[in-house]
């Protein structure tokens, strides 16, 4: 019993730790002080103020557009790089191939910028491009990073997942590319989709990279919030913050109950076919 | 007939060289080649120009005899200098020991945690696991952010303990290393549970009850039976956390002091402030050197993972 309780207090503190941060954040962004940590009463107004900070704004606008262009870049390599890992057996290279997958998971983010911003340099100077550094470079860069969560998600979904289908469909004479998008393609979308939003996410949240891969004109929306931070606290990004906590709950949440009620649909459709036969 | 079925089976073997081949090169020239070009200027010298480095190959023309031979310049003092200023060897040997501390208490907070996750009722465990990944979706930099109204001075918790008279006055832990630890394991702490959750998941519970029935106590039977059981879940959370927690950058600059002295933070301001690119490239080489060895446990740990799938 004393274990139990051990266990359940552990829990408890476990999520007290993870979010009490981020609820304290959510209700200082109501405050009318400036100062952040003394309560003067419940007021909206620096959200109005957020939407008055053109910066703020088109930073934002630009870490979205690169974002969603890196994900969707990043879930076509990764799932190619997913089939390849799982479906493909042995093939030249697939050890550095496995290496150069799962290295960036784990690669101090200075040593991913440092290293592709020499690189673009080095391009420029030898073929021209790209020319200069901005939304390209920085695309570029969160696709190659992004891709080999991607590719774990892809992996571990494809090395779940049931093959006799694949064989089946290959038996009755579909060609390779035909099983994949219509037997494959189909059974690993809910991945797909987890993939490319999570590319998105870490894109969206990346800073040190894309310092080091942005040039003048092209800041993103962590980096504003970064140097803005390093001045120290302001209720404006305690607002910033709480929108896009709402985001990401709306989203998740959502994405949640469309699985839950696909899950619910393909568990009555089995019935039906057990009862049906 | 066989000419139409061998041009089919030679396009399939093409898709599927198409397949392999598209994340393959994309890999190879944005993630390997990068390296070797680090490597190289690391061995370059600063010098004012654009791009702020000499360069290693050049032609070196003799007039008299008519000649032009190929010059390389190899260029140590790059690391003579890393090798022979304290401030590097201090950053290196600090941010390991950070990264081992911050290890140490993702440990020690996510393993209780994954264990009762996954001693919990099956129904419960996939919302209270969605509990602890949930927080690594809203933005690592907000995280880090909150923490910053928390720990400074006249902050959540200052307050705290002065109303309850614990301390007199204001108390700072912000720009302290005590703050880098709190939020590197803040952040960090989800890539600790999510290994170890599906090690002890896996785990076949009627072992402990045969422990139980054989007369072991839970805590010998948890040290006997349990935690070998759960070791690689133990070394994989591991080095998720150590690996980018060495070289981790913006914790470090919001949360710890001036003289929280961590690598990341050499290389960045090597780059950015003193615009030194050789030496930048030289930091991370040797970064690379220091977690050359975690990294390989870690390809063969996730390998050997995926092959038993």
């Amino acid at each position: 019993m004393k274990r139990i309780g051990f266990l359940s207090w552990a829990l408890w503190f476990g999520y007290a730790f993870l979010y009490v941060p981020i609820v304290l954040l959510v209700t200082y962004s109501f405050n009318e002080s400036r100062l952040v940590t003394v309560w003067g009463g419940f007021s909206t107004k620096w959200y109005g103020e957020l939407l008055n900070n053109e910066a703020l704004l088109s930073a934002t606008g630009l870490s979205l557009r690169v974002a969603a262009v890196s994900a969707t870049f990043s879930v076509i390599l990764g799932t190619c790089a997913g089939m390849a890992m799982s479906r493909f057996g042995r093939f030249r290279g697939r050890t550095l191939f496995g290496g150069m997958i799962t290295a960036p998971l784990v690669m101090p983010e200075v040593i991913t910028g440092l290293s592709l911003l020499l690189l673009f340099v080095a391009m420029e100077q030898v073929i021209g491009w790209p020319d200069g550094r901005g939304v390209t470079t920085i695309t570029i860069a969160h696709t190659t990073f992004t891709l080999s969560y991607v590719a774990v998600v892809i992996q571990s979904r494809l090395a779940g997942m049931d093959g006799s289908l694949e064989e089946a469909a290959m038996d009755l004479g579909a060609r390779p590319a035909k099983v994949f998008f219509v037997i494959t393609l189909p059974i690993i979308a809910p991945a797909l989709v987890a993939g490319w939003l999570l590319a998105f996410t870490l894109s969206l949240d990346d800073v040190v990279i894309s310092s080091f891969v942005s040039g003048p004109g092209s800041t993103t929306l962590p980096m504003v919030i970064f140097s803005s931070v390093k001045f120290g606290i302001s209720p404006q990004i305690n607002a910033l913050a709480t929108l896009m906590i709402l985001v990401v709950a709306t989203g998740i949440f959502v994405a949640s109950v469309v699985m839950a009620r696909q899950d619910r649909q393909r568990k009555r459709d089995e019935q039906m076919a057990i009862q049906g036969g | 007939m066989r000419g139409v079925v061998s041009a089919l089976s030679r396009l399939g073997l093409w898709g599927r060289g198409a397949v392999i081949a598209m994340p393959f090169l994309w890999l190879l020239l944005f993630f390997l080649v990068p390296f070797l070009i680090v490597f190289g200027i690391s061995f370059s010298e600063s010098i004012v120009a654009q791009p702020p480095y000499a360069p290693l190959v050049g032609w070196l023309t003799d007039e008299e005899a008519g000649t032009t031979k190929l010059q390389i310049l190899l260029n140590l003092t790059n690391y003579l200098r890393l090798t022979g200023d304290d401030l590097y060897i201090l950053a290196y040997l600090n941010s390991v020991k950070i990264a081992l501390v911050t290890t140490l208490l993702c440990l020690a907070i996510g393993y209780p945690m994954a264990y009762a996750i996954a001693r919990a009722d099956p129904a419960r465990r996939g919302p209270l696991m969605m509990l602890v990944i949930l927080p690594f979706w809203t933005s690592f930099l907000i995280r880090i952010y909150a923490w910053i109204g928390i720990l400074k001075s006249n902050g959540v918790i200052s307050n705290l303990l002065e109303w309850t008279g614990i301390t007199s006055g204001p108390v700072e832990i912000l720009y302290s290393d005590w703050a880098v630890y709190i939020g590197m394991t803040y952040c960090y702490l989800p890539f600790m549970v999510l290994p170890l959750y599906s090690t002890l998941e896996k785990m076949d519970p009627t072992l402990l009850e045969a422990a139980a029935d054989l007369g072991c106590r839970p805590l010998k039977a948890f040290l006997t039976v349990t935690l070998p059981l759960s070791l690689p879940g133990i070394i994989a959370g591991s080095l998720l956390v150590f690996i980018p927690a060495v070289g981790e950058f913006v914790t470090p600059e919001l949360l710890g002091g001036p003289d929280t002295l961590m690598i990341g933070r050499v290389l960045w301001n090597e780059f950015f402030a003193n615009r030194d690119w050789p030496v930048a490239s030289g930091v991370a080489i040797a970064l690379l050197l220091v977690l050359v060895v975690p990294i390989m446990i870690f390809q063969y740990v996730q390998g050997r993972e995926t092959e038993e799938r």
